[in-house]
Parts: structure tokens; C-alpha cells; sequence
């Protein structure tokens, strides 16, 4: 290099030189990991700025949860943009599902002589809407792929004629009064696992992180491939177990309110201590399936065929055709697989409600889209994660839960949402003309 | 290996017909090929080669005519259809998923995969290690997306792609079009190669020497129509390239049309 030229550069790479190398040998993702940092800077802003009170296990708990819907969608949103299509739909199909899961159970099951005091009641409400779920999926796919009507046209007709559908379903009145068990999916005090399961589940994922890097190392070995250095695998289960532990030590300092932990002492015959009995609520279940649902369809997209067709088809619809893969069946099952994650969403809002109202999944159509691009899913299709999706979702509640704990007003939390959602892809597109980034 | 005529061919075309439109791309064309035949296929640019070959190809089936493999009509009406009966196409645009790394590429709509049905990577990254050894050898680049390869190392891996599948026949649309003198020099080797396992294949190609080089017959393609086909030995380049420019039946061209070619 230019001794002259060469020194401003140098000085100014070498500081980012040793994460890059970092980066390289873990072969971490750099924009799931600056998107993680941004998480953390939003955090750690509010907690400075409302005077310490903001990171505490209530607080961030509440917040996860409210992300969750979002969060889940946006899993399926990835797919769905990476194949140059959008499905403008999602929320209306949240509400739908939300109110057939309250009318299940609080009408059209008890029609059929499975009352609320059937056990197990919830369940088959449970699947009867997720099937509603990926049934809408299938239609709107169905013409989508094979009639070859536009998704946008599609969706935003799915859009209007489902909200329509939700208040037909409940002649325009919110319903309630859920089976108990069903209600634990939507998390609360009474939806959470407890403290040791809290700690069984956190020794279950910190195993499954090494069993995984060991099979990939494997996997690597036996083609003689380079394999990441020890050291960096190492570090990298030792991170994953970190994380696995401090989430569920997290989870486990949220204790029950007084009330409930005076009840828990008297069912198991404990005698309270003086400062009342300290319960841990643990994992909430709507934590639970995001993390489930993150790794079930991050599996599906990377390690599955079908991902891989999408994938192909978003980062070119002719190669794919030409290569045999039946392109229109990969896309129905696109907008199957997104019918089927709104109806969770869906199952989890009505748990959280205790029933439905007329507006439940109303605009999360645009938080579900934006949450998947901020997460780094491209429009010229082909290109997204779902973990950056997820995380995604999670920045923008983040920020949105943190500007009404500081006391700011929707109107305003809006404006930011919409400045974020721009300066991200903004910066994204920067990163990717300077010949940075994702690769 | 020399081809006698009198063996049946593996493949016949017979009066295929291809429109877009109003445009007529391909017009009642007729040929066929034999087993480790090279048939180079020639013509000027929109004379119809590549309509053609995707007819075979099952890319855009033909809007009518009949394809017979050894002796038996098929229907081709998609890609599928075209790689079951072991039909492998280099196309001319490549038609690579330029997200995807080169095994994934290699190996796009039939993945190998583990019993437990899941994409199994190292595999193919394996076999397309050893494919690309063959065509260029200097490739490493098995893990970035084809998008960052150069064109001749996107050409290479459409190759690769089509060598992998044991086809019968092969359609090389423009296979050296991209490519630098050294990794031409692989390819037609590999033709020979291809060829010397008795796999027909239709070349198609602006490079006269390389059809020289290679091919058993030339079919001369203009407007839609095949002009002629003649086998390498009955013809001189200059004859074949008058064919090409002005679309007569190689008994027709006369001496002034070869002066006014050269
Ligand atoms: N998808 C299409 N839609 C409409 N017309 C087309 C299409 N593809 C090809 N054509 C037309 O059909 C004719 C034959 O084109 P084709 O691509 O088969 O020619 P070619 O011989 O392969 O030419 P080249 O040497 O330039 O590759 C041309 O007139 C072209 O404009
Ligand atoms: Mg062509």
C-alpha cells in the first residue's frame, strides 16, 4: 500500500480491524450483531435517562411480550419479502383468528357439547384456528401463485374483507371469557412456567447450542473443509450458554405479586417469611413460542428445501423456474406458513384479552413489514434473516415501550417508529453501495 | 468416436414451432442428434438457436411439433420434464440464483439432503469442490453468493451444474462466451470429454473456430428457419459463415457470395 495515502485509512481500519476479525472467525453475522448493540443502546438510553427504573425483569418481561405478535409475523413476513412478494394481510388474519378463537370457545364449541368445563376444549379450539389461519393463507396463496393476481392487490383485499369478516363473526361485539389453560398462552403471572422449569429450559438450550456447533464442526470435518478455530467455536457456546442463563436468571428474578405469592405459600404449606415469599413467575409462554417459532422457521429457511427455493426464487424467479423447482407451490406455502404464524399471534392476542374485540391485529400489517426491514430484508427479494426480523421487532418495541415509559404520547411514538424504519434501510443501502455489510 | 449415420438418433425433433407473439422465433424446424454427437448449432443473433433449445429444454415448450427420444414422443412442457428424460442445459443467460453460493447453485432443485431431509451442505459443497477442480481449478469462492464471481466464474458454475446430472443430452447455449483463453481451452475439453462418454450435444455458438474444433454437423439457423446442415468435413468455414450472413442452402452458394463473406 501507498506509504502517504495508505496512513489515514490504516489508522482509521485498525480499530475495527479485531471485531472484523472477531466477526470472521466466529463467522457472526455483523448486522444481527450491530443490530443487537443498537438493542442494547436503546436499553441502556432509557434506563440512564428514567433514572435507573427501566431494566428490571416486570419491565423488559412486559415488553417481550408485547413484541411477541409482532415478532412472531415478521418470522414468516422474512419469507414472504425475500420472494418479491407482500402480504399486506397479516393483521386482518390476526383479528379473524383472534375472534375464532374466542368464538370457539365461548360459542361455536359449546354448540357441540364441548363446554369450558371440557379439559382440553382449548386445545381443539387452538388447532381448529391455527388450521383458519393457514386455511386463509392457502387461498390468498392459491391466487397469488396460480391464478397470478398481484400479492399486493391480494393481501390488501384480504386486508379490508377480513376485518369485514371479523365484525360479521361477532355481529360487531367483542367476546370473552376464554378457557384458563388457553389464557396461559398470552403469559401473565399465571402464563409462566416457574422458576424451574426456568432453569431446566435454560439448561436444555444452552446444550442444544453445543450440540449444534459440534455438528456443524463435524459436518465440516468430514469433507476436510476449514473449520472455525476452536477458540472461536468455544467462544461462541460459552456466549449462547451466557445468554441461555441470563435470560432465564432474568426471567427468575420477576417475582409474584404479594397476593399471589401469599397463596402460593399457603397451597404448598410454606410458612411466609417476614418480607414476603419471593416466587420467581419465570419464563412467560408467549417467550417460550418466539423462541421456538424464531428457531422453527430459521430452520425451515436455511436448512430445508423449501427455504431454499424461496430463497432462490426471491434472488432470481427465472433461475429457480429453469432449475425444475415448482415455483408456484413455494410461494402458496409462503403465504400458508404466514396464514398459520398469524393465527398464533392471533392465539396469543385473544389469550392476553381473555377473548376478542373488534380491532385486535389491526395495523400490525405495518409494524410486522417494518420490523422485517429494519431487519435487513431487502424489496429486491432475495436477501433477509428471520433472527434479524425478530430483532427487528424487537427494536421497534423496545423503542416504542421505552418512549411511553418516559411518558411520550403515541402520536409522537409513531413519528419515531417511522424515522427508525427509514434511517435503517437507509443506512443499509449506504452500507451496501460502499461495498460493505451483509454478504 | 466417429458417428455413423445409420445408428438411430437419441433425440429427433421434428417441424418444431416457436412464437412469442407475432414473432415467429423458430419456423418448422427439424433435427436430430446421436449418441456422443456434438451438433453445433449456428446462426446470427435472434435467428432463433437459443428459442429453439429451450423448446428442448422445456424452459418455453414449442407451440407445436413432436420430440422424440430414442424413437418414443415426449411431452416437455417444463424443466422437469427436460431433466427426467436427462436433458441438461448451460443457458445462454445462465440462470443462476445470484444470492446463493455456487454448491446451491450447482445443485438448485435437487439438493442432496440428509436422512433427515434436511439440506445436506457439505455434501454438496464437496462434490461442486470437485466439479469446479475440472473446469477452474483456481476457483475457491465456495462460499460467497455467485453474485461476487466474475462471469467466467459464473459460467463455470453453470457448467458444472449441468455436467453434475449424468445427462444423455446436453444444450450448451454460448457455453465460452464469457470465458478467458485458459478456462475455454477446460471447456472444450470438456466437451470432448462429454463427448466421449457417448452424451450428444448441441452446441451453440458464434465462435466458428470452436464449432470447427468441435462439432460432427453444423446446423445453420436464419430467420426461424434451418438453411442447412452439413457435416464438418464436407465444408470450409467460409462457406458455412456465407450460410450464416445470407441464409442460403449450402449447394446455393456461389463463389461471389464467399468473396463477399470473406
Ligand atoms: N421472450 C421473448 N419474447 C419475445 N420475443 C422473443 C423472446 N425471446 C426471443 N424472442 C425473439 O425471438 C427471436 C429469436 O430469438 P433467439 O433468442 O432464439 O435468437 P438466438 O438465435 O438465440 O440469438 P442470439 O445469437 O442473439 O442469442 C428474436 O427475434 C427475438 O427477438
Ligand atoms: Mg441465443
Amino acid at each position: 500500500m501507498a506509504q502517504l495515502a495508505g496512513t489515514t485509512a490504516e489508522t482509521r481500519t485498525s480499530r475495527i480491524e479485531p471485531l472484523r476479525r472477531l466477526a470472521g472467525a466466529t463467522e457472526v453475522d455483523l448486522r444481527l450483531f450491530g443490530m443487537l448493540v443498537a438493542l442494547a443502546a436503546i436499553l441502556i438510553g432509557f434506563h440512564i435517562q428514567s433514572g435507573g427504573r427501566f431494566i428490571q425483569p416486570a419491565n423488559l418481561i412486559t415488553l417481550s411480550v408485547q413484541a411477541m405478535g409482532i415478532a412472531i409475523m415478521s418470522t414468516g413476513m422474512v419469507l414472504i419479502i425475500v420472494a418479491r412478494q407482500i402480504d399486506l394481510s397479516v393483521g386482518s388474519i390476526v383479528g379473524v383468528t383472534a375472534m375464532a378463537f374466542a368464538l370457539l370457545q365461548t360459542d361455536w364449541l359449546p354448540g357441540l357439547g364441548l363446554t369450558i368445563n371440557t379439559p382440553f376444549m382449548w386445545l381443539v379450539a387452538l388447532l381448529l384456528g391455527l388450521g383458519l389461519g393457514a386455511l386463509i393463507g392457502a387461498v390468498q396463496g392459491f391466487i397469488i401463485a396460480y391464478i397470478g393476481v398481484p400479492s399486493f392487490v391480494v393481501t390488501l383485499g384480504g386486508l379490508l374483507s377480513l376485518r369485514g369478516t371479523v365484525w360479521l363473526l361477532s355481529s360487531g361485539a367483542a367476546v370473552s371469557g376464554l378457557q384458563s389453560d388457553f389464557r396461559k398462552i398470552g403469559g401473565g403471572v399465571q402464563g409462566s412456567i416457574g422458576g424451574t422449569a426456568t432453569w431446566v429450559l435454560a439448561v436444555v438450550a444452552c446444550v442444544a447450542i453445543i450440540a449444534l456447533i459440534a455438528y456443524n464442526r463435524r459436518q465440516r470435518r468430514r469433507f476436510d473443509f476449514p473449520v472455525r478455530p476452536v477458540w472461536a467455536d468455544t467462544l461462541l457456546a460459552v456466549v449462547g450458554c451466557a445468554v441461555a442463563f441470563g435470560v432465564a436468571a432474568f426471567a427468575n428474578a420477576n417475582y409474584l405479586p404479594k397476593g399471589l405469592a401469599t397463596r402460593y405459600a399457603q397451597e404448598h404449606g410454606i410458612i411466609e417469611p417476614a418480607g414476603g415469599l419471593k416466587v420467581p413467575v419465570g419464563m412467560p409462554w408467549p417467550i417460550i413460542i418466539v423462541i421456538a417459532i424464531t428457531v422453527i422457521v430459521t430452520f425451515i429457511a436455511t436448512r430445508r428445501r423449501f427455504g431454499r427455493y424461496v430463497y432462490a426464487y426471491g434472488g432470481n424467479p427465472d433461475a429457480a423456474e429453469l432449475a425444475g423447482i415448482n415455483t408456484r407451490w413455494t410461494i402458496m406455502k409462503t403465504f400458508i406458513l404466514m396464514g398459520l404464524l398469524c393465527a398464533v399471534a392471533g392465539a396469543i392476542g385473544a389469550a392476553r384479552l381473555n377473548g376478542a374485540t373488534l380491532d385486535v391485529g389491526q395495523s400490525d400489517e405495518l409494524y410486522v413489514i417494518a420490523a422485517a426491514v429494519i431487519g435487513g430484508t431487502s424489496f429486491t427479494g432475495g436477501i433477509g434473516t428471520v433472527p434479524g426480523a425478530v430483532l427487528g421487532a424487537f427494536v421497534m418495541q423496545a423503542l416504542a415501550y421505552g418512549l411511553s415509559f418516559n411518558g411520550v404520547n403515541s402520536p409522537t411514538q409513531n413519528v419515531v417508529a417511522g424515522i427508525v424504519l427509514i434511517l435503517a434501510v437507509g443506512f443499509d443501502t449506504w452500507n451496501r453501495r460502499r461495498g460493505g455489510g451483509t454478504a | 468416436m466417429t458417428t455413423t449415420m445409420a445408428e438411430a438418433p437419441i433425440l429427433e425433433m421434428r417441424n418444431i414451432s416457436v412464437s412469442y407473439g407475432g414473432v415467429h422465433a423458430v419456423e418448422n424446424v427439424s433435427i436430430d442428434l446421436h449418441e456422443g454427437e456434438v451438433v453445433a448449432l449456428v446462426g446470427g443473433n435472434g435467428a432463433g438457436k437459443s428459442s429453439l433449445m429451450r423448446a428442448l429444454a422445456g424452459a418455453r415448450p414449442a407451440d407445436s411439433g413432436q420430440i422424440l427420444i430414442d424413437g418414443e414422443p415426449q411431452a416437455i412442457a417444463n424443466p422437469r420434464d427436460a431433466k427426467a428424460l436427462r436433458i441438461e442445459t448451460i443457458y445462454q443467460t445462465l440462470a443462476l440464483a445470484d444470492n446463493i453460493a455456487a454448491p446451491g447453485n450447482v445443485f438448485l432443485g435437487r439438493e442432496i439432503t440428509t436422512p433427515w431431509r434436511t439440506l445436506d451442505d457439505g455434501a454438496m459443497e464437496a462434490a461442486t469442490r470437485e466439479l469446479m477442480g475440472r473446469l477452474n481449478p483456481n476457483f475457491t469462492r465456495f462460499n460467497s453468493p455467485v453474485r461476487n464471481l466474475s462471469g467466467g466464474q459464473r459460467q463455470a458454475v453453470a457448467i458444472a451444474r449441468a455436467v453434475h446430472f449424468n445427462a444423455r443430452i446436453m444444450i450448451m447455449d454460448e457455453p465460452t462466451a464469457a470465458l478467458g483463453p485458459a478456462e475455454t481451452t477446460q471447456v472444450r475439453q470438456l466437451i470432448r470429454q462429454l463427448k466421449g462418454e457417448g452424451i450428444g450435444i448441441f452446441l451453440v455458438s458464434h465462435d466458428i473456430h470452436d464449432v470447427f474444433d468441435l462439432a460432427d454437423r453444423i446446423s445453420v439457423m436464419y430467420h426461424g428457419r434451418i438453411v442447412g446442415t452439413v457435416r464438418k468435413e464436407d465444408v470450409t468455414t467460409d462457406e458455412v459463415l456465407a450460410m450464416i450472413i445470407l441464409g442460403k442452402p449450402p449447394d446455393e452458394v456461389s463463389t461471389e457470395d464467399l468473396a463477399a463473406v470473406r
